[in-house]
């Protein structure tokens, strides 16, 4: 990473650390994760099933909505509050701003899974009193939620660049929720006739894919994963968020910064 | 070499929801700014001053032209390392103290991690920001959020400042403190090219200045030069309250201010208004020729048609 892109991220990180509001959206998904064991508790035989359900499902909704609500000023901010100007300004080319916003906010989305899957540990610990050999699944969800959060980045930013916050937020938010039900869109689409089938089909490949990389109920089952779908879900991922980014990059190349 | 040239640039923004319209913000610019002098760009609000500016930031897209700086293409990113640039009423990241943002903005720069630190002492001390680690910006006045804009702009020790209204938001004694600045600036042999709408702050500080107005070239020249025009009028100040009455009659607009009387008459009659002063035995203090102000300059080529400025602009650039 060249150095101006590496100082850029550091700053978009140190900017969500210092905001309040990422706090008490980690503070909520760890209560989530600490309900989990109340219900778990009530739930005879299956409170482990129940912990990593509600653990992971927190982790991954809260991170959706830091993602989001942290990703749709990264650009938009920058131009209202003109701090951009002093930043372009200087030997800093558009392409690495947009690539130093990704990595900051991706990063700081890092640090946070790492400290929610703590939390998530640690209910499922108070549960089952020892952890075995399946439980090391949930690492590959919380390697999958990161991919998530890394196409939810690239996207809030590809609308950042473009739009205003508000409408970026709901162009996030809808993407998201079309993306989890992206198997349903395929399955509608593979049923449908005509003209019909062939636009479902499109928006079922153009929307992201993330009820592929949602394997929080497979993980709870103690389902395994092979390597296969794990290769294939990080190269679709990194596709994704590349295409997204370039997108970003392309908007923001041509855009007048009144 | 020149510091800046300006070669037709020129912007139109497409204004309206439905029906587009074009609306030229600049017409073609043709503007070329000396090493080492500090140039003053004048204008009324709206005039394309700051549009002018955006588009040698690389933040604005001109729509034809091209410039100069420091001898290379402007959207070169290199030439950006030897620039600095105050927007105007900056506002930077409010959860970073002073001393973090400008370690952040000197690392974008590309000023080396050992002589950062003793950067940012300096430019901090420079512009009168002390007593302030660990403040966040967001607890900053207007005036101090000036300051660290000028601070930003200074910090890595560029040829060529532009400053964006910089005495805005300062108090009388900050605008002074500014003023020496760019003053200190041009001695050490740095380009300063400003826009303001101050006249006297133009007056007292450049070597040259433009004008324009609603995104035209009205004039430009060297400060002297257009200040110059005797206007066939003299000012005769004495000390008194006493107005002779053979003074009135030559026609004299008298103003008393305080024990001093000044009075403005025409070319002809200063002879004669000295002996009128002799005689009744009263204490001559000054006697000045009446010069055409850059505010009266600034006044006409803004009144001037167009087609008028196209004539004179000729002899002016």
């Amino acid at each position: 990473m060249n150095a101006r892109i590496f100082h850029i991220a550091a700053n978009t990180f140190r900017e969500a650390v210092r905001d309040r509001v990422l706090y008490n959206l980690i503070g909520f998904a760890l209560l989530l994760s600490g309900a989990a064991v109340l219900v778990g508790q009530i739930s005879i035989d299956i409170e482990r099933l129940v912990v990593i359900n509600l653990g992971l499902t927190a982790v991954s909704l809260f991170g959706v909505v830091i993602a989001i609500f942290i990703g749709i000023g990264l650009v938009s901010k920058e131009i209202e509050k003109r701090t951009l100007y002093t930043v372009l300004s200087r030997p800093v080319r558009r392409w690495e701003f947009i690539v130093g916003k990704f990595f900051g906010l991706a990063g700081t989305l890092v640090v946070n899974t790492f400290f929610m899957a703590i939390g998530v540990f640690g209910a499922l610990l108070y549960v089952v009193h020892k952890f075995s050999k399946p439980d090391a699944l949930i690492l590959v969800a919380l390697y999958f939620i990161i991919l998530e959060f890394l196409v939810i980045c690239s996207l809030a930013l590809l609308f950042s660049s473009f739009s205003s916050p508000l409408l970026s937020a709901v162009f996030a938010f809808s993407l998201f929720v079309i993306g989890s039900f992206a198997d349903d869109l395929r399955g509608f689409a593979g049923m449908a006739h005509g003209v019909t089938r062939w636009v479902a089909t499109g928006a079922a490949y153009l929307v992201p894919n993330f009820s592929a990389l949602n394997v929080i109920s497979a993980v709870a089952h103690q389902q395994p994963m092979n390597s296969q779908l794990i290769l294939q879900n990080t190269l679709y991922a990194l596709f994704y968020t590349t295409m997204a980014l370039s997108g970003a990059v392309l908007i923001f190349e041509r855009r007048n910064l009144k | 070499m020149a510091a800046i040239e300006i070669l037709g640039l020129e912007k139109t923004y497409m204004v309206g929801f439905w029906r587009k319209r074009p609306k030229r913000a600049l017409q073609p610019l043709q503007l070329t700014v000396e090493e080492g002098e500090i140039f003053g760009f004048l204008g009324p609000n709206g005039a394309g001053k700051t549009t002018t500016l955006k588009i040698l930031m690389g933040l604005v897209f001109p729509t034809a032209g091209t410039a100069r700086i420091l001898g290379h293409d402007w959207t070169d990113p290199e030439v950006k390392a030897q620039i600095g640039f105050l927007p105007e009423q900056p506002y930077f990241y409010d959860y970073l103290t002073a001393h973090e943002l400008l370690d952040y903005y000197g690392q974008l720069s590309g000023v080396p991690g050992k002589d950062r630190k003793r950067r940012i002492e300096e430019v901090l001390q420079r512009v009168g920001l002390t007593d302030i680690k660990g403040v966040q910006l967001r607890k900053f006045s207007k005036g101090m959020l000036q300051r660290a804009g000028i601070a930003q702009a200074i910090l890595h020790n560029p040829k060529l400042v532009f400053f964006d209204e910089p005495m805005s938001g300062l108090d009388p004694l900050g605008r002074r403190e500014v003023r020496d600045l760019m003053e200190q600036l041009k001695q050490e042999g740095k380009t300063v090219f400003f826009s303001t709408h101050i006249l006297s702050d133009a007056e007292a500080l450049c070597d040259r200045v433009a004008i324009i107005h609603k995104g035209e070239l009205r004039g430009v020249g060297a400060v002297a030069d257009l200040t110059a025009t005797v206007q066939g009028k003299v000012e005769v100040v004495w000390q008194g309250t006493q107005i002779p009455v053979s003074m009135k009659a030559l026609g004299a607009e008298c103003h008393v201010t305080g024990d001093t009387v000044r009075a403005v008459i025409p070319e002809n009659q200063q002879d004669a208004a000295i002996d009128a002063l002799r005689r009744e035995c009263i204490r001559l203090i000054a006697l000045t020729p009446l010069r055409t102000s850059l505010e009266a300059y600034f006044v006409e080529k803004l009144q001037l048609s167009p087609t008028a400025t196209e004539k004179t602009l000729g002899t002016a650039v």
